[in-house]
C-alpha cells in the first residue's frame, strides 16, 4: 500500500463537504415535512388522479391513478421528441449540405436560415408559433381543406385516419421485407467481397418494400379506409371536426419550433462533418474511378459520419430536453402533467420532481448509450 | 452564323442566346415583379395554374440559354459559376429568387407601410400593418418589468456606468494592462453586484454594507504601496482587518449618514423584470458558472478518483435534466432543503439553479481544451518543478480556455437564450412581460408585434455575442 496523506486528505475534505450538504439538506428536510404534516413516499402513484388532460396517447380520465398520468405525460414527451428528432435531422441535413452549396442563393439562403433560427430564445419561438402564427388561422367552419382531407385550423390539424382490417398480415409483410432486405445486403456485400461482382441492392431493396406490403393488400386481405374529418356544429357559432386525427395547435408549434431550432445545429453538425473529410479524399476516390455517387456513398460519408454523429446526438439529446418548454404552453407533456399539475394536486414536491428529473436522466443516457453504440460501430477499426 | 442548336446553347452564337436567355429571365422577372409589387397579374389571361408556373418555364429557359462556359463575358461568367452551374440549382436560384420578390412586399407592409407609430391609445392601431404602437406604450414594461417608473433612473445609471467601467480594458495603459485580468475576474464582478446590490435593489441594506465598501476601497488605494513580495498577505488580512477596524471601533452608526441615501426606496426583487432582468441575470450566471465549471473540469481530469467520481456525477446529472425541471427544483423543492427561517429570494435561487446547470456545461467544454492539450506540456511543466496549482494556472489553463473560447461563447449564447425560462420561479423577463402586456384586456391582439420585437432584441444580442467571440477567437489563435 502506498497511500500517501498527501492523496487522501483533499479526496477526504471532498468528501465530507458533499456528504455535508447532502445531510444538511435531508436533515432539514426532514423537519419541514414534519412540520408541514407531509409524509415521504410513493404510495401516492396508485391513487386516483381525478384531474384530466387534453391529449394523450393512451386512455386516460380523472379516474386513473397518478402513474397513469404520468405515462400519458412521458408518451406525450415521446412523442414530441420523435417527430421533432425526424423532422430536425431531415431540415438540417438539408440545410447543411445547402450551406457547402457552390449556388451563391443556396448557400446565403441556408446560412440565413442558420443565423436566424440559431440566435432567437426557443421559448420566444414557441410562444411566436403558438399564440401568434398558429393564431392567425382560420375557425373550422372557415377552414379551406389542403387536398381536400386535411384541415388546418385555430383549433389544430385535422388529419383523415387509417382504417385497417387484417393489419397484422400488412405489418408481418412490412417485417419480411425488411428482414429479406436485410438478407440480401449481407449476400450481397460477401458477393462482392468474393467475386467483385455488384448487385443493385438499392433498387432490390425499394422493390422488395413496395411489392411484399402491396402484395398482401391483393391477396392478403388487408384493406385500408381513410376516415376524412367531417366539420360538426356543435352551436350556432362552435364547430369542430369530427373523425380522423386530430392535432392539438400546441403540439405543432411545439415540434415546428423545435425541429426549426434544431436543425440549425445538427446543419452546422453536417456541414462541419462533411468539410471536416479532406479534400484529397475525394480527389482520390475520384481517380481511380468512382463515379459521383458512390464517392459520396462509399468515401465521403462514412468519414463524414464519424465527425458528424456525436454532436448530433448532443443536438438529440437537447431537443428531447428542450420538449419540456412545452409546459410553457400547455402541452400535456411530462412536465406540465406531472411536476405540475400532480404536484399541485398531492404536494410531494421532493418525490415528484426526483422522480421528473430521473425519468429525464433515464431518457438521456439511453439515447446516449444507443448513439454511442452507433458511433463506435461506425467508427474506424484500426488494426 | 452557323445553324442554331437551340437544345445546346454553344459560344458560336453567344449574342443570340444570351439576348434571347435574357429577355425570357427578364419576362419571368418582371412577371412575378408586378404581380407582388403592384398585384398586376400580367398572365392572367392563362388558366390559374399556367400562369402560376410560367415565370418559372420561362425563367428556366432563359437561364439554360444563357448557361454558356468560358463565354469571355465577365460578368456573364461569373453569374453562371455561382447561381446557374446545372439545371437544379437554376431551379433552385429561380425559386429563391422568386420566395424573395414575393416576401418583400407583405413584409415591407406589415412592418412599416401599413404599420401604426404614432399616438398612444389602441385606436390609432386600425391598419392591416404592425401596431408599434403598443411597443411604444408598454417600452417601460418591456425594459424594466415592474419596477416603480420613478426610480428606472436607478437601472439606467447603473448599466450606464457598469458599461463604463466594463470598457476599462479598452483604454488600459500597457502599464496596467497586467491587471486586467484580475480586474475582470474579481474586481468587476464586485463592483457590479454592488451596483446591483444597492442601487438597484436600494434600501437599508445599504448601510451596513457601505463599512465593506469603504475598507475595500482603502485597501486597494494602500495596496499600490506594498511591495509585491506581501501582496498576497496584505490582500488576505487588511480588508477584513479595516473592515473590523472600521465597524466596530472608529465609526459608529450616527456617524456615517452615508447608507441612509433618501429617495433610494427598497424595490424587491419580484418588481424586476424586462430586459434588464435578462442582463441582470444573464451576467451574474456567466460570472459564476465560470469558476464552478473550471473546477469540475479540472475534478473530472484529477487524479483523486472520488473528486472525480464526484464531478462526474455532478456533470452527468445537470447535463441530464432539463433547465425547466431544475428551476421547478429551485422554486417548490429547494425550499425544503433549507432550514425554516432561512429564506433566499428567488432572483438569487433562480441564478443559482441556471449557473449550476450552465457550470455542468461550460466544465464539459474546458474538459474538452485540457484533453486537447498534448500531454508535453503537462510533462514539460512537471519536468520545471511545477506543482498542480501552478501547472493549471501558468501553463494549462491558459492555453486550454484559448483553444476553446469558441464552446465556451455557445454555451454563454445558450444561457442568454435560456433565461426567459425563469417564468417559471415567476420572475418576468422580456419575454414573460410581453405574455402578460398580450393578456392586458386593453391590448389584446397584438401578441405579433411583441414577439418580433423581443426576437430582434435577442437576435441582435445573440449575434453581436457570436461575432465578438469569433473575433476573439481569431485575436488569441496560435499556430501549434
Amino acid at each position: 500500500m502506498s497511500l500517501k496523506l498527501k492523496d487522501i486528505v483533499p479526496q477526504l475534505i471532498t468528501v465530507i463537504a458533499v456528504v455535508l450538504i447532502f445531510g444538511f439538506f435531508t436533515y432539514n428536510a426532514q423537519i419541514n415535512m414534519e412540520n408541514r404534516g407531509i409524509d415521504f413516499g410513493y404510495g401516492f402513484l396508485s391513487q386516483e388522479s381525478s384531474f384530466d388532460v387534453q391529449f394523450s396517447l393512451i386512455e386516460y380520465d380523472g379516474s386513473h391513478s397518478y402513474f397513469r398520468a404520468y405515462l400519458v405525460g412521458l408518451l406525450n414527451t415521446i412523442l414530441v421528441s420523435v417527430i421533432g428528432i425526424i423532422i430536425a435531422t431531415i431540415l438540417g441535413v438539408i440545410v447543411g449540405v445547402a450551406r457547402l452549396s457552390p449556388n451563391y442563393l443556396i448557400n446565403k439562403f441556408a446560412a440565413f436560415y442558420v443565423e436566424f433560427f440559431r440566435n432567437i430564445p426557443l421559448l420566444l419561438q414557441i410562444f411566436f408559433w403558438y399564440f401568434a402564427a398558429l393564431r392567425a388561422l382560420p375557425l373550422p367552419q372557415d377552414a379551406e381543406a389542403i387536398f381536400g382531407v386535411f384541415f388546418l385550423t385555430i383549433k389544430g390539424l385535422y388529419v383523415p385516419a387509417f382504417i385497417w382490417q387484417n393489419f397484422s398480415i400488412f405489418f408481418y409483410s412490412l417485417v419480411a421485407a425488411v428482414i429479406a432486405i436485410i438478407v440480401i445486403r449481407i449476400h450481397a456485400k460477401k458477393v462482392q467481397e468474393n467475386q467483385g461482382k455488384q448487385i443493385p441492392v438499392f433498387f432490390i431493396s425499394l422493390g422488395l418494400i413496395f411489392i411484399l406490403p402491396l402484395l398482401s393488400f391483393l391477396i392478403g386481405g388487408v384493406k385500408l379506409s381513410f376516415e376524412v374529418p367531417v366539420l360538426k356544429q356543435l352551436a350556432t357559432t362552435s364547430f369542430i371536426y369530427e373523425g380522423g386525427v386530430s392535432l392539438p395547435p400546441e403540439l405543432i408549434a411545439l415540434t415546428l419550433s423545435l425541429s426549426l431550432y434544431t436543425a440549425t445545429f445538427i446543419a452546422e453538425c453536417v456541414r462541419a462533418g462533411i468539410q471536416g473529410v479532406g479534400k484529397g479524399q475525394k480527389e482520390a476516390a475520384a481517380s481511380i474511378g468512382l463515379t459521383p455517387n458512390q464517392v459520396l456513398k462509399l468515401v465521403i460519408m462514412p468519414q463524414a459520419l464519424r465527425i458528424i454523429i456525436p454532436p448530433t446526438t448532443n443536438q438529440y439529446l437537447n431537443l428531447t430536453k428542450n420538449s419540456s418548454l412545452a409546459a410553457a404552453i400547455a402541452y400535456p407533456d411530462l412536465v406540465l402533467v406531472f411536476a405540475g399539475t400532480a404536484l399541485m394536486q398531492t404536494g410531494k414536491a421532493i418525490e415528484i420532481v426526483s422522480i421528473t428529473m430521473f425519468t429525464y436522466l433515464t431518457l438521456s443516457i439511453s439515447i446516449s448509450i444507443l448513439m454511442n453504440w452507433y458511433n463506435k460501430r461506425i467508427a474506424i477499426q484500426e488494426k | 452564323m452557323s445553324k442554331i442548336n437551340f437544345l445546346k446553347p454553344d459560344r458560336a452564337n453567344l449574342n443570340t442566346f444570351l439576348y434571347l436567355g435574357s429577355f425570357l429571365f427578364l419576362i419571368s422577372f418582371l412577371d412575378v415583379f408586378f404581380n407582388s409589387f403592384f398585384n398586376l397579374n400580367l398572365t392572367g389571361f392563362l388558366p390559374n395554374f399556367l400562369s402560376f408556373v410560367l415565370p418559372l418555364v420561362l425563367g428556366f429557359i432563359g437561364l439554360y440559354f444563357i448557361r454558356i462556359e468560358y463565354s469571355g463575358i465577365k460578368r456573364l461568367d461569373l453569374l453562371n459559376k455561382h447561381i446557374n452551374t446545372n439545371n437544379f440549382n437554376a431551379v433552385l436560384s429561380l425559386l429563391i429568387i422568386f420566395v424573395i420578390i414575393k416576401s418583400i412586399p407583405p413584409i415591407l407592409s406589415w412592418f412599416v407601410v401599413d404599420a401604426s407609430f404614432a399616438g398612444d391609445s389602441k385606436d390609432v392601431c386600425t391598419g392591416t400593418g404592425a401596431c408599434w404602437t403598443y411597443i411604444k406604450v408598454w417600452m417601460r414594461r418591456f425594459m424594466y418589468g415592474m419596477y416603480p417608473n420613478a426610480e428606472q433612473w436607478r437601472i439606467n445609471l447603473s448599466f450606464i456606468s457598469l458599461v463604463l467601467l466594463g470598457s476599462v480594458g479598452y483604454f488600459a495603459t500597457d502599464k496596467f494592462k497586467k491587471y486586467l485580468t484580475l480586474y475582470y475576474v474579481v474586481i468587476y464582478p464586485f463592483i457590479a453586484f454592488l451596483f446591483i446590490f444597492f442601487f438597484i435593489s436600494g434600501g437599508p441594506v445599504f448601510f451596513d454594507f457601505s463599512y465593506g465598501i469603504i475598507a475595500a476601497i482603502l485597501s486597494i488605494i494602500i495596496g499600490f504601496f506594498i511591495p509585491g513580495r506581501f501582496k498576497f498577505y496584505y490582500f488576505l488580512i487588511v480588508p477584513l482587518a479595516l473592515y473590523i477596524i472600521l465597524k466596530y471601533f472608529l465609526f459608529f452608526e450616527e456617524y456615517i449618514e452615508l447608507g441612509k441615501l433618501d429617495g433610494l426606496n427598497w424595490v424587491e426583487t419580484g418588481a424586476w423584470g424586462g430586459l434588464s432582468l435578462t442582463f441582470i441575470i444573464s451576467f451574474f450566471c456567466l460570472i459564476f458558472c465560470f469558476p464552478i465549471g473550471m473546477a469540475f473540469a479540472l475534478g473530472r481530469r484529477s487524479g483523486f478518483p472520488l473528486i472525480r467520481y464526484i464531478s462526474v456525477g455532478f456533470i452527468e446529472f445537470w447535463r441530464g435534466v432539463p433547465l425547466i425541471t431544475v428551476l421547478f427544483m429551485s422554486a417548490v423543492m429547494f425550499p425544503m432543503f433549507l432550514p425554516e427561517d432561512f429564506f433566499i429570494d428567488k432572483l438569487v435561487r433562480a441564478i443559482i439553479a441556471i449557473s449550476l446547470f450552465e457550470a455542468a456545461y461550460v466544465a464539459e467544454v474546458i474538459r474538452g481544451g485540457l484533453q486537447a492539450l498534448p500531454r508535453g506540456q503537462y510533462e514539460a511543466a512537471k519536468s520545471l518543478g511545477m506543482g498542480y496549482w501552478k501547472m493549471h494556472i501558468f501553463v494549462i489553463l491558459p492555453q486550454a480556455l484559448k483553444l476553446v473560447i469558441p464552446g465556451i461563447a455557445n454555451t454563454f449564447l445558450a444561457l442568454v437564450k435560456d433565461t426567459p425560462l425563469i417564468f417559471v420561479v415567476g420572475l418576468l423577463e422580456i419575454v414573460g412581460m410581453l405574455n402578460l402586456a398580450k393578456t392586458n384586456p386593453e391590448w389584446l391582439g397584438f401578441a405579433m408585434e411583441g414577439y418580433v420585437f423581443a426576437a430582434i432584441i435577442f437576435w441582435i444580442i445573440c449575434y453581436a455575442m457570436s461575432k465578438y467571440s469569433y473575433n476573439l477567437e481569431q485575436k488569441y489563435k496560435t499556430d501549434r
